[in-house]
């Protein structure tokens, strides 16, 4: 990775080799070398079995004083290519275990208490909690399970999962109503109706992931894993005929150099650390803050071709400012703003709070003395707000809001006053029109912050050949403006959620893959539809349900992020799997002047590396295998280094790096290694 | 190596270079059903087969029941032609009065003709009856190329189309081939090899008066007309036993050129119509140019080591200026013998114009490796095609995923199924080449076929399973192939080959198919750059390479280091 790129909240990333991980990660090396679990990885299997069968032909050397010191050292050395991929795995593991240990310590001692019909409660262990069961927490409980409050308002601390220790506030109905099993009560009473089962809630799936136990191999995973097995089957192929082909011309080859043999070939590799990589993938989402409900959503984030950002707090500030009043002919600025300003007294929106700072900063309009008659606060059904004050009757509000309440026809509003809503339309601005009564005043102009540098993200993200889709629930001009100005390549505006499921479905019936994240209610279907659907951790349960990641931070910008973790892991994944491919060409030229330089020994022209001896050459062979897995340990576990660019960029820089590096590099590594087993005169 | 003899390898590569289109874009109409300028004239005879066969060309197929009807034909083929075999001491058309095919001979000649191999374990001037020449394994010179160029229609409709179900129409596509592609071209290349001069007669022979006064039997025969289709079918079973090294089968250095012409003219092209077809014809493109690469490197390794000539006979006193003209025609030399040698490889043809268990080690080892590589430069008719698109993928699997998103292959994600499959297609040629081959050194009456002693032996026995396997039916020479043994396991190396791969492929097919097909964006992998071509290239290279290194090192490569160190055997 460029940067240690992690959120303010993560917890602290513990050092790739940290001795507290290290030390449990080699007993767990040896654990998993249980051939029934090996078996998930069928080329560590094999590599596994051989070794075993060397083992048995080293013993055999050694009651027949054969040549056991060659046995042996191979036999060793083909365990050590086994653990160090168990190794290899563990280590991922472990990175994530210790996050998983202190939410399993929260969760273990969770009572709940029910509430029975006919308000009878009783005191009941979490885990026996149902879905639809109905609870009661009091101030400084703990929530014992996932579920929707259906009465009270009360504020939750929820760092034990998100690393933020600002409390937050829950509440019945509405976009805030989802709490979340081992989160801790601060204040008030809540209800809650339990909407998961016991083991299935947040907590233990996020527990389960970052364990890495119950993993799944992902889709991409498992291609992979047959095109290795493939390979293995292959080699497997090409060894044992190899001990027929050699027998025609009276080479009698022995299993331990076939054994060794094929190990070198079968892609030990990317086979040891495969597992690895997808587990600190997901590890690195954690560190992210991004819980992702499996592995498929992260490869799927790889893959996206379409991103639908909310326009708000992704693009721009999540506020609208005033900036400016515009006046109608014949009203002064000054009179414009002071209408404004009573008319917005009551209107607690951050627009409506932007106009009396507006006005009473910058225009110095004072504050209203009198107390108004009456007061309309701001409410989506009429989208206006104002006061009346005696007879002056003040309103401000949309357009066409104000327009009806003054009731003048569109077309009949003054020049100036159309000009004015026209030029903030176009410029990206949104209008807000101001009346004294039947009497227009003027316009008061809103404007939406496009953040700083988010312009340059997407034109990363056009590079990569991501289409960025802005979606507002603006007007049409509004959104074209703004999405000019950000540089996104699409929009979607008066988005309804309708909208954006249709706005899905059609992307995806074009073949592309998209991403989107959300935190209402009604934003679940559109969650659920789309490939990879981020719910914020502070949306509703719905949306979190029909999500398929979960953002602790409830940062919509994450998307981006998430999206180019993707692209790590499937990238980390590809370069090695070349890698390991083309490290075979070396070991053959290592391996197979050394089998038949006696029978012919014109081929040892092959030795191109000069090894010392046949035998120093295929143990060196062997040596290398396993240790370039050690090696690149760190690499699988960090990823390799991602720049976001085109296609044919990345595949230029990584084909060079990774697959020529593979070729040339274990030339060098199996002489060095050779030259250290001949200098300690190992064979 | 002389300036005229590169002269005419680029010759024949400017020939076919100048043809891939017009040929790839009228295979393209025909196998759209769009109509070509000979479509007035052939629809109402296509017409009339269907309306024979009580076919409806308008339904098309899955994959299953394409392949399925592939395979019901292929064994009707199968079962006449080795019934002709059987019988034709008793059938008409027997002017020189051959007796019956013997069985293990007639089971190993049916498979060979009927999976496009044409591996040769007879010779067929003292084998055969005209009607076994003509109604049996010309017949099936057409039959499967046209099998294998409905296959690769097939093949290339999945790529084309998006979240389909059907491939097309089996009979239709062979019809096609057959009426459409192999016809035209096979009439008006038997009509320029006449005016070459090879016989085309039903006369069974001619004796001659040698200057010496002797009297010389010359086997004549149909020639002209086979030899068309045995190329441009990719077939390469000739009308004689020595092939085109025979004057009537190749009688100059222009019927030379024409016969490398036309094998690799309806291969080539049909990469480009695989590239129009799917709408990217960069794509076709870009399969030419791995291809062009491979061959014209392979050609170049042959020439050079064929004319870099053998240290232990100069050391007898012969002039290395030579070079090594042992098996070589005159007439031809080595650079039309290499440039022959490696093309009849690169494709599944396997007819050959001199004995490549005579070129030197490395000039041996071009033509054996070409075949290993899995016969897809440009390989077989059709069969070529899908194999390539097979190397594509696994070239997209394994380095896709470099560019930061799942693979994906003309729009088409490739998935574990998928990858299933091909695994699948790619493990059939190490298992026949290897496996018969490993066993066959080892068995007592496999190994005394061998024709040499030494390394050289070994390759004789890998090189014939390697042709089996690959489908392509040229011969070592040496290895004396008509025994039980080899005529068993040949023909099943030669079932394995072709239908044991073209089966999961289908199922490939089908399976890409039925996906949905993206469009391409910045963030797609291009698969029809320079970069491609090279990874492409790469890939075919190490996987071959890596397979079948090892055997290679035991046979050709050993040779060619005792030869340098003038050992014999």
């Amino acid at each position: 990775m460029s940067s240690q790129k992690t959120s303010p909240h993560a917890p602290a990333a513990p050092g790739l080799f940290a001795p507290a991980i290290l030390g449990p990660a080699v007993v767990a090396a040896f654990r998993k070398l249980d051939p029934r679990q090996l078996m998930r990885n069928p080329v560590i299997f094999v590599t596994e079995a051989v070794a075993a069968l060397v083992t048995l032909l080293f013993v055999r050397d050694l009651a027949t004083s054969g040549d056991a010191g060659f046995s042996g050292q191979i036999a060793a050395w083909l365990w050590f290519t086994v653990l160090f991929a168990t190794f290899a795995e563990s280590v991922a593991e472990g990175r994530g275990k210790a996050q998983a240990d202190s939410l399993k310590r929260a969760r273990s001692e969770l009572t709940a208490r029910l509430k029975h019909e006919g308000s009878r409660i009783e005191k009941v262990p979490a885990t026996t909690l149902k879905i639809g069961d109905v609870v009661i927490v009091e101030a400084g409980e703990l929530i014992p399970a996932d579920g929707e409050v259906i009465e009270g308002v009360a504020s939750v601390n929820e760092s034990a999962i998100t690393g933020e220790s600002a409390p937050v506030i829950r509440e019945a109905g509405g976009d805030r109503s989802a709490v979340t099993g081992g989160t801790q009560l601060l204040s008030d009473r809540l209800v809650i109706r339990v909407a998961v089962a016991p083991g299935g809630g947040f907590v233990d799936r996020m527990i389960a992931l970052i364990e890495g136990a119950k993993r799944q191999k992902t889709p991409n995973e498992i291609a992979l894993s047959i095109l290795l097995s493939g390979l293995t089957l292959i080699f497997l192929v090409a060894v044992v005929t190899l001990w027929g082909l050699a027998g025609y011309s009276g080479t009698v080859l022995s299993v331990t150099v076939l054994a060794a043999l094929l190990v070198t070939l079968i892609p030990t590799t990317i086979g040891g650390l495969l597992s690895a990589i997808g587990i600190a993938g997901m590890d690195r989402l954690v560190r992210f803050n991004v819980i992702a409900t499996s592995g498929r959503a992260v490869e799927a984030a790889g893959d996206v071709d379409t991103l639908l950002l909310d326009k708000t707090g992704t693009i721009t500030f999540g506020n609208r400012m005033a900036t400016d009043f515009l006046p109608v002919p014949g009203i002064t600025e000054k009179a414009l703003a002071e209408a404004a300003l009573l008319a917005s007294l009551a209107d607690e929106t951050p627009e409506g709070r932007s106009i009396v700072a507006l006005a009473t900063g910058e225009y110095q309009v004072p504050a209203p003395a009198a107390q108004p008659d009456a007061v309309i606060p701001f409410a989506a059904e009429t989208r206006l707000s104002g006061v009346d004050l005696g007879t002056r009757r003040l309103r401000k509000g949309a357009v066409d809001a104000v327009l009806r309440f003054a009731g003048v026809e569109p077309a009949r509003a003054p020049e100036a006053f159309r000009a004015a809503v026209d030029r903030i339309a176009r410029s990206g601005g949104t209008p807000l029109a101001v009346a004294e009564g039947d009497r227009l005043l003027g316009v008061v102009h809103l404007k939406d912050v496009v953040k700083p540098g988010i312009k340059e993200r997407f034109a990363q993200m056009r590079a990569m050949g991501i289409r960025t889709v802005m979606v507002t629930g603006d007007n049409p001009v509004t959104a074209a403006a703004i999405a000019s100005e950000a540089g996104v390549d699409d929009f979607l505006a008066q988005a309804t959620p309708e909208d954006k499921l249709a706005y899905i479905r059609k992307e995806q019936e074009g073949g592309r893959l998209i991403a989107m994240c959300g935190d209402g209610t009604n934003d679940a279907p559109a969650l659920a539809q789309a490939d990879v659907g981020v719910a914020m951790q502070t949306g509703t349960q719905a949306a979190r349900e029909a999500a398929n990641m979960v953002d602790l931070d409830s940062s919509p910008t994450k998307l981006i992020e998430i999206v180019e973790i993707g692209k790590q892991l499937l990238m980390t994944r590809g370069s090695l799997t070349t890698f390991s491919i083309a490290n075979d060409v070396a070991k053959y030229f290592a391996i197979i002047p050394a089998l038949f330089v006696a029978t012919y020994p014109g081929l040892g022209a092959l030795n191109i590396m000069a090894l010392a001896s046949p035998q120093s050459a295929i143990l060196s062979a062997v040596i290398f295998n396993a240790l370039i897995i050690i090696a690149l340990i760190p690499l699988a576990l960090r990823g390799i280094t991602y720049r976001p660019s085109g296609a044919a960029a990345l595949l230029r820089r990584n084909l060079l790096v990774y697959g020529v590096g593979g070729l040339v590099l274990p030339f060098v590594g199996i002489k060095a290694v050779d030259l250290v087993v001949a200098a300690l005169h190992l064979v | 190596m002389t300036l005229v003899g590169w002269a005419q390898i680029a010759a024949l590569f400017l020939a076919v270079l100048l043809t891939v289109k017009p040929l790839g874009l009228y295979m393209a109409r025909v196998f759209s059903g769009e109509r070509t300028f000979i479509t007035p004239v052939l629809a109402p005879v296509e017409k009339g087969f269907y309306r024979l066969a009580g076919i409806d060309e308008t339904r098309e197929q899955g994959w299953l029941a394409y392949t399925l009807a592939m395979l019901a034909f292929s064994v009707a083929g199968f079962v006449s032609l080795y019934a002709i075999m059987r019988f034709q001491d008793v059938l008409p058309l027997n002017p020189q009065g051959f007796p019956a095919v013997p069985p293990d001979l007639a089971f190993n000649t049916a498979v060979s003709f009927l999976t496009n191999t044409n591996w040769q374990n007879y010779a067929g001037e003292a084998t055969m009856s005209h009607l076994t020449q003509m109604a049996g394994l010309t017949v099936h010179n057409f039959t499967s190329a046209a099998t294998g160029i409905a296959l690769a229609m097939a093949v290339t409709r999945a790529f084309a189309r998006s979240k389909v179900a059907t491939l097309g129409n089996f009979w239709v596509d062979l019809v096609r081939a057959n009426l459409y592609v192999l016809l035209p071209f096979a009439v008006v290349t038997a009509l320029a090899f006449v005016a070459m001069g090879l016989p085309q007669t039903l006369d069974a022979s001619v004796t001659a008066t040698t200057l010496e006064g002797a009297q010389q039997t010359l086997a004549l025969g149909p020639v002209a007309s086979q030899e068309a289709i045995k190329q441009i079918g990719t077939n390469g079973g000739g009308f004689f036993n020595v092939n085109a090294a025979h004057p009537f089968e190749n009688p100059t250095a222009l019927s030379n050129l024409l016969n490398i012409y036309v094998m690799l003219a309806v291969s080539a092209a049909l990469a480009y119509t695989f590239g129009q077809m799917v709408g990217d014809r960069r794509q076709g493109w870009a399969f030419l140019a791995t291809i062009a690469v491979l061959l014209v490197a392979g050609v170049g390794l042959a020439y050079w080591a064929e004319t870099s000539g053998n240290p232990i006979l100069t050391s007898l006193g012969l002039d290395p200026a030579m070079g090594n003209m042992e098996g070589k025609e005159v007439r031809f030399g080595q650079s039309a013998s290499a440039l022959y040698a490696a093309v009849t490889t690169g494709l599944s043809d396997g007819g050959v114009n001199a004995m490549h268990g005579s070129f030197t080690a490395l000039g041996g080892l071009v033509p054996m490796f070409l075949i290993q590589l899995g016969e897809v430069l440009p390989g077989g008719t059709g069969s070529g095609l899908y194999g390539l698109i097979v190397f594509a993928l696994l070239s997209v699997f394994v380095a896709g995923l470099m560019v930061g998103r799942t693979p994906e292959f003309l729009g088409k994600k490739i998935e574990g199924r998928e990858m299933k499959y091909a695994v699948l297609a790619i493990l059939i040629l190490p298992v026949a080449i290897l496996g018969f081959a490993a066993v066959s050194a080892m068995l007592p009456v496999a190994v005394a076929s061998i024709g040499t002693p030494g390394p050289h032996g070994l390759s004789e026995i890998l090189y014939a399973f390697t042709s089996a396997a690959g489908n392509n039916g040229s011969a070592f020479g040496g290895l004396s192939g008509n025994t039980p043994w080899y005529n068993t396991t040949l023909g099943i190396a030669m079932l394995l080959g072709r239908f044991a791969y073209v089966v999961p492929v289908m199922a490939l097919a089908g399976s890409i198919a039925a996906k949905v097909k993206a469009p391409a964006s910045a963030g797609t992998f291009p698969t029809h750059t320079p970069l491609f071509v090279g990874l492409l290239i790469g890939i075919i290279l190490i996987l071959g390479g890596l397979q079948f290194f090892p055997a290679l090192a035991l046979g050709p490569i050993a040779e060619h280091f005792a030869m340098l160190a003038g050992q014999t055997f």
